[in-house]
């Protein structure tokens, strides 16, 4: 069981360096979903069968794997981009900053005074590096939907994090934080046709200028 | 040692051309053709062989010396390596940096080849290759860096020991990891699809082929020649280390190791057959991609 949630969490973090360097807003979105699918696979690998892991990686799945990614690429179909065409810093330093906080989270979680069974396993520096890397993603680019893909990154970060909790966590929680991020991926679907029927464009440096 | 190192060089320079017959076959097949026959290879060299040089007049020894070193470094460097479970006929601490600039040396020649015809297309190929290969150098290292660690030597040899069986257990992920990583590499320096395309006939957009465009007969069969024995040498490091089986008998090894490198030929002819090639712009993003995926790889084995 060991093996398989290393493996996972190993495939979880080559996501993150594929959603930093595609500029394909399709294939980041389906790379976030697998991302997504993935780790709904790891309270099950974590934790081993029961019905509260069972309902949490199905929700999980349901949820990150299926529903939201099926928002997301009929939002782009709508709006019909299919590129981010200039992030605010290139697609290679994203890379390279994604490369160093990953080498940063691994160094950092030997630090923290964790649990003697946490101690040199992949959880903790994969949620960080994960959320750090959602912040990269929101921070870097311009098109309203890989903010939102940043977004889902980092709530898959603290998806892993909670997984260590799983058996303490209550099940009402996960569902709250899950519900919440399929509200928030609708309302910004919504509000993405908007800006880009108000400007014809999706790019979010528009909104920060005032109208006069 | 004398046996070793002619068991080496007839398992290489016998089998190498057939790694190309079979990316072609492999490729046929997909397309729908019954394609050529796999000892194909072999004839087009013979034909070559016996074909005469042709020289430009704006052409000096440089030219000619671009093909010979070119064939003469694969064959040194693969007295470097284990092919298989065979052990190097060569080794000595260190001997990675040595397998790398040899490399490299040959590409120093098969570059300053291609700048001494005085074309500008030739000017343009050497440029990108000394672009992508100096992208892809990183990668091998880190991998390198890996396999060091893993193994507590600097040999080529004990790099890839027998010991690679059993680090795939605990250590399987940054193992996978340089694998893969090192199989794009492979892509990249033997100048197959995703990065180049070795068929294609537009000068424009070539890397590797355009560079020798102007060698003809035994020049242009040496080029060809050290091409496979190229493939062949990297493609025993992917094979070693995806296969680390070691049966104890000499020849099953051969065999072992012989299967894997045509298993390797059939999946770059299956790249070949399903991937279009890259833009020239993405290349180097791919390559510093496998780069840091390399160092991640490290940071996994060092913590």
């Amino acid at each position: 069981m060991h093996g398989l949630s290393n493996l996972l969490l190993i495939m979880v973090i080559l996501l993150n360096f594929f959603t930093l360097g595609s500029s394909r807003l399709g294939s980041c979105i389906r790379a976030v979903a697998i991302q997504g699918a993935l780790l709904a696979l790891l309270p099950v690998a974590a934790h081993g069968w029961s019905w509260h892991t069972l309902l949490l990686a199905g929700g999980a799945f349901a949820m990150k794997g299926v529903l939201i990614p099926w928002v997301l690429l009929r939002t782009i179909r709508e709006v019909r981009i299919r590129r981010e065409i200039e992030p605010l810093i290139g697609y290679i330093p994203t890379m390279m900053l994604g490369a160093l906080i990953t080498s940063g989270a691994f160094i950092f979680a030997d630090y923290l005074p964790l649990l003697p069974e946490h101690h040199g396993d992949l959880f903790i520096p994969t949620s960080l590096t994960t959320l750090f890397v959602g912040f990269l993603l929101l921070m870097t680019r311009r098109k309203a939907i890989t903010q939102v893909l940043g977004y889902l990154v980092l709530e898959n970060g603290i998806f892993i994090f909670g997984i260590l909790l799983a058996e303490a966590m209550p099940m009402m929680v996960e569902a709250g934080v899950l519900l919440d991020l399929l509200v928030g991926v609708f309302v910004m679907g919504i509000v993405m046709n908007q800006i880009n029927r108000e400007f014809s464009t999706l790019n979010t440096e528009r909104l920060s200028a005032l109208k006069g | 040692m004398l046996v070793g190192v002619l068991v080496h060089l007839a398992l290489l320079l016998a089998f190498a051309p057939l790694m190309t017959g079979v990316i072609n076959r492999t490729k046929a097949v997909f397309a729908g053709r019954r394609g050529a026959p796999l000892l194909q290879p072999y004839w087009d060299l013979g034909r070559l062989w016996r074909k005469g040089f042709v020289f430009s007049r704006t052409t000096t020894w440089v030219f000619l010396i671009g093909p010979v070193v070119g064939l003469v470094v694969p064959v040194l460097a693969s007295l470097l390596l284990p092919f298989g479970a065979l052990a190097a006929p060569v080794t000595f601490e260190g001997d990675l940096i040595l397998f790398v600039y040899l490399l490299g040396l040959g590409r120093f020649f098969t570059v300053l080849a291609a700048l001494d015809t005085g074309s500008s297309f030739e000017g343009m190929g050497a440029a990108r290759e000394v672009t992508f290969s100096c992208l892809a150098e990183p990668t091998v290292f880190f991998a390198f860096v890996v396999l060091a660690r893993l193994a507590d030597r600097l040999s080529l040899n004990a790099m890839l020991g027998p010991h690679l069986a059993t680090s795939w257990d605990t250590t399987g992920a940054s193992l996978g990891l340089i694998t893969v990583c090192l199989f794009v590499v492979l892509l990249a320096e033997n100048s197959r699809i995703p990065f180049d395309d070795p068929n294609t006939h537009l000068e424009l957009t070539m890397i590797h082929e355009v560079m020798v465009l102007d060698h003809s007969g035994p020049a242009l069969g040496m080029i060809l020649y050290g091409a496979a024995l190229k493939l062949m040498v990297l493609g025993a490091i992917v094979v070693r280390l995806a296969l680390p089986l070691e049966t104890g008998w000499g020849w099953l090894d051969a065999l072992v190791f012989l299967g894997g490198l045509l298993a390797l030929a059939v999946l770059i002819g299956v790249i070949e057959s399903t991937m279009a090639r890259l833009r020239l712009t993405r290349i180097p993003q791919i390559l510093i991609g496998t780069t840091l995926v390399t160092i991640f790889a490290v940071v996994l084995v060092l913590r």
